[in-house]
């Protein structure tokens, strides 16, 4: 079991991050604190899918200078569209922080407050 | 949010560190095709230049040097060249590559396996690099920038009722 | 919510995080995928670049760019927006 897990280590590291960034989304009030939970899950889910396309002693998908001898063969790259893939992930869930960040310093200039359970009271 | 910046130590260190940061986000766009890196990375450097001068100087002096409507219209400016740019191909598909292996611009062909790069390859994708990379760096710098900008309305309200 | 729910919603993740890391395929060695396949052996000829990963990303691929450049676009314009009361 612990040969196992030592084996698959990059997997064990982002079901980490997942647990903690869900930890931090759970227990505390702050919108500050929430909002970076949400950005350590984002980064986790990178992390996985970078892991995925990993081939064994493989080298980067570039040919500037590459350590090749002859014609490449497919086995000898790692795959590139887990990459790519990846790219869009980074640019969308930093979209989605740049909102709620924005969102979070509306709250405090509208309320006075930025725990989350005290700003949603309706008044009167 | 500070007004008035950081200290002459921190001033003088940021003004002599913007032209290299700008000079290597340049250098990540215009090589994409050929090292790691390309449109994104790129961009997201150039505004890191930009969140260096608005924590070092404060926001009542770059207010008055770069402005919200320049950064809107650059950004819109980056995502129509890249609409652009996928249209022109429409001879064949949409988003087709009709520079690569062509001859012309940008269209030298290169042996295969393992070489040193050209710049003149690759076909549309230095364009399409150029066009994203100015999107995503004024697109970020302008969120920076209203988040600055807006807190200076406020004064001394302190943020409504309690 | 009281924080017994928050640890059930914990544990329930930490369940199916377990479930799933049993199926898994060992680091290094993914499925056969005839598309890299194809990529690495003709991306270089048919797109002319050194750089695979932006070869994928701007040339076979260019659609899913097209749509995270527009996502970028508008998370950006509705923060502007939210900003507009503020700056008048």
């Amino acid at each position: 079991m612990i040969a196992v897990l030592s084996q698959n280590l990059p997997f064990v590291v982002s079901a980490l991050l997942l647990l903690i960034g869900m930890y931090a989304l759970l227990f505390k009030s702050n919108l500050i604190k929430m909002a970076i939970g949400l950005s350590v899950m984002g980064s986790a889910v990178n992390l996985f899918l970078i892991a995925l396309g990993y081939r064994q002693d493989s080298i980067a998908p570039i040919f500037t200078n590459a350590p090749l001898v002859g014609a490449v063969n497919a086995a000898e790259m790692a795959m590139p569209v887990p990459q790519a893939l990846t790219l869009t992930s980074i640019v969308i869930s930093l979209a989605v922080t740049a909102l709620m960040l924005s969102l979070a310093v509306l709250t405090f200039r509208h309320t006075g407050t930025l725990d989350a359970e005290k700003a949603g009271r309706l008044k009167g | 949010m500070t007004e008035e910046g950081l200290s002459k130590i921190v001033r003088t260190v940021a003004l002599l560190l913007t032209a290299p940061i700008t000079v290597l986000g340049l250098y990540i766009i215009a090589h994409g095709h050929l090292t790691p890196g390309g449109g994104f990375q790129g961009g997201t450097v150039i505004a890191t230049a930009i969140a260096l001068m608005l924590v070092a100087f404060g926001s009542k002096r770059v207010k008055k040097a770069v402005g919200k409507e320049v950064l809107s219209a650059t950004e819109s400016l980056g995502l129509i060249a890249f609409i652009a740019i996928a249209f022109l191909g429409m001879g064949s598909t949409f988003f087709s590559n009709f520079l690569a292996n062509a001859g012309g611009l940008l269209g030298m062909s290169i042996p295969s396996g393992a070489n040193p790069g050209t710049i003149n390859s690759a076909g549309t994708i230095p364009l399409m690099n150029f066009a994203v990379g100015i999107e995503v760096a004024s697109a970020l710098s302008l969120v920076l920038l209203l988040i600055y900008f807006s807190g200076e309305k406020e004064g001394k309200k302190g943020g409504g009722k309690k | 919510m009281k924080s017994f729910t928050k640890a059930l919603v914990l544990a329930v993740l930490v369940f199916f995080l377990v479930l799933a890391a049993l199926e898994l395929r060992p680091f290094g060695m993914p499925q056969k995928s005839a598309m890299d396949d194809y990529i690495i052996v003709k991306g270089q000829e048919e797109t002319a670049a050194n750089n695979l990963v932006s070869a994928v990303v701007f040339d076979y691929r260019g659609f899913d760019t097209l749509g995270e450049a527009t996502v970028l676009f508008a998370a950006v314009s509705g923060a502007y927006l939210l900003f507009r009361r503020e700056l008048k």
